[in-house]
């Protein structure tokens, strides 16, 4: 039913907690982001998911049979963080190797390797080594092995690292490629912007737990970033202001408030009780919020490397 | 079959790697030094009118085991270089995670590998020991006894050297990896030693702690049964073999102990990568 779920796994090394409750549902055909500073667990989650790592407690099923099981690989696909492989293969070998792996027929080798490297951009780089590519070509051939098997659930770990803007959005079109064909496809990423622009749902994790799982429509729909300047502001406008959202600032430069609030129509009621109480109203200026301001909000801006 | 899979890509990369290329460089050399020398000790005793063909047959014989006293050692060698970073160097570098969420079991990485560095081992000693052997025939007339025999201990004494090093890189970075093969292997060199001396003199202690270290690493007792299979009559001789002699012959339970011994370890390899977080 899901392709991926778990339910309260965790992994502990020593004394040490890596993580300490992943609980999530990713369905089929979704592309879910998942998001977290440094040392937050990521690693280690994905590891777990796919059997690298054996979770200290908890359970988890990847399209429906258990976290552990070989068969369920046969439909998996993955591309690890910094990916690397023997650079004395060609891209041809390389490929065929993993599609041996996959025990596919060499007939179905020779048919689906040539479209692949065309996808990743790679068509003429069939008898190249891999000690001659760049990262950003080790990084598409990595891609294209993970996508070999045409698989139903696809886990990239940074997929866009070492990649240029023609890369990045070369990964994009993959990942919308792989959601209109109905494959899962769960995201590690930095680059929020592109988490922003390719997933369905994030889940923000800290300190080794989910905090929240989101549509993306919902961040970026629903919460609004005002902008709001006053003449001669009162000194507990801030506190004031707090009625009608959260994380109520004042600029110290231009003397502007930034608030969020929850949606459009406090903005209206905003600007009424401004005239209501006789403030002259300069600037009243709604924004949608970003991920990254999104990304900050949940997580903290003082979560540091871990 | 998966397990083929890996046993291919370990071949190739044996092939690919420059250590492995020195080492059969080395090899080729070292079969041309000793067919040189041969050849000119040769020549000078065919000069020597009183010395006869059945007379030249003893330092044929003793530099033909030289010859493969000194293929054993470089067996040994290339066993723990072929394998020492094989499985660390695939962890470091997260090669190995590619491979092992691909539907295959960590054991078949483990077998798979095993397999391949088998097949580079035959290959190696076949190279190194038929090439003394072709050498010393052409050029003397030698012929060995045993020489089935004798390849497959040899073979086997490679083999266990590196069982024990692909096991050990399962927990062990490649650098410590190699220090314990490479002590393990002094061990039981000296270990060999202490008991063919012990042996010549009687000494009971002596030749006991050479049965030890035979096992803990039963690699100098093959050597010593293998030379045996080649050339029985000359080995048994201290007054003709020299140092080479062979003056406490291990028992055939020991050819048992070390195949058990392997499969022991390679298990251990195969439970040991299945258990641990990569």
């Amino acid at each position: 039913m899901f392709a991926i779920e778990t339910q309260n796994l965790r992994k502990e090394y020593g004394e040490k907690i890596a993580v300490e409750d992943l609980t999530l549902q990713v369905k089929r055909g979704e592309v879910f982001g998942f998001l977290g500073p440094n040392g937050a667990g990521k690693t280690t989650s994905i590891k777990m998911l796919l059997n690298l790592v054996r979770p200290t407690a908890g359970q988890g099923m990847l399209l429906d049979l258990p976290l552990g099981n070989t068969k369920v690989r046969q439909k998996i696909g993955y591309l690890p963080e910094h990916f690397r492989f023997h650079d004395w293969l060609t891209a041809g070998e390389f490929l065929d190797f993993h599609g041996r792996l996959y025990r596919m027929a060499r007939s179905r080798r020779r048919e689906v390797i040539p479209p692949l490297l065309e996808l990743v951009g790679l068509e003429s780089r069939l008898n190249t080594k891999l000690r001659a590519f760049s990262k950003g070509m080790t990084q598409r051939i990595g891609l294209a092995q993970a996508l070999l098997n045409d698989p139903e659930l696809v886990f990239l770990d940074e997929p866009t690292s070492g990649l240029d803007p023609i890369g990045r959005k070369l990964v994009r079109e993959i990942v919308d490629g792989l959601r209109a064909e109905g494959t899962a496809v769960f995201i590690n990423s930095h680059l929020l912007s592109e988490i922003e622009q390719t997933c369905d749902r994030v889940a923000f994790i800290r300190d080794g737990r989910v905090l929240e799982v989101n549509h993306m429509s919902d961040l970026t729909a629903g919460v609004l970033q005002l902008t709001l300047r006053v003449g001669q502001p009162p000194a507990d406008l801030a506190a004031q202001l707090a009625q009608f959202g959260q994380n109520v600032q004042r600029n110290g430069i231009d003397g502007r408030f930034h608030m969020t609030v929850d949606g459009e129509e406090k903005v209206p009621q905003i600007a009424n009780w401004v005239f209501e109480n006789g403030l002259t109203l300069y600037e009243l200026s709604p924004g949608r919020m970003t991920l990254e301001e999104r990304f900050l909000q949940v997580i903290g801006n003082d979560s540091g490397d871990g | 079959m998966n397990i083929l899979n890996i046993a291919y890509l370990t071949i190739r990369e044996g092939q690919k790697r420059s250590i492995v290329r020195l080492a059969l460089i080395m090899g080729v050399l070292f079969l041309i030094l000793f067919g040189v020398g041969l050849h000119f000790i040769f020549v000078q005793f065919e000069q020597v009118e009183f010395m006869s063909a059945s007379e030249m047959q003893l330092p044929a014989n003793v530099l033909t085991m030289m010859g493969l006293y000194v293929t054993n050692f470089l067996l040994i060698i290339m066993a723990v270089l072929i394998s020492v970073a094989s499985i660390p160097q695939e962890i470091d570098s997260r090669v190995i995670d590619t491979i092992i969420t691909k539907p295959i079991n960590r054991w078949e990485v483990v077998v798979g590998k095993w397999l391949g560095f088998v097949v580079l081992i035959v290959g190696y000693t076949l190279l190194l020991s038929g090439g003394v052997m072709t050498i010393s025939y052409v050029r003397t007339g030698l012929e060995l006894f045993n020489i089935f025999g004798g390849l497959v201990l040899m073979c086997l004494s490679g083999i266990t050297v590196m069982t024990i090093t692909l096991a050990g890189g399962t927990r062990l970075s490649t650098l410590a990896n190699g220090v314990v093969a490479f002590m393990l292997y002094g061990l039981a060199f000296i270990g060999g030693w202490v008991e063919t001396i012990g042996a010549a003199f009687r000494n009971e202690i002596a030749v006991n702690i050479g049965i030890i270290s035979s096992l803990i690493l039963p690699i100098e007792a093959l050597w010593k049964k293998a030379s045996l299979m080649f050339q029985p009559r000359l080995l048994s001789n201290p007054s003709f073999a020299g140092p080479l002699a062979v003056t406490s012959e291990p028992s055939d339970m020991m050819i048992w102990y070390t195949i058990f011994y392997v499969v022991a370890i390679l298990g251990y390899a195969l439970w040991s990568l299945s258990r641990r977080d990569l």
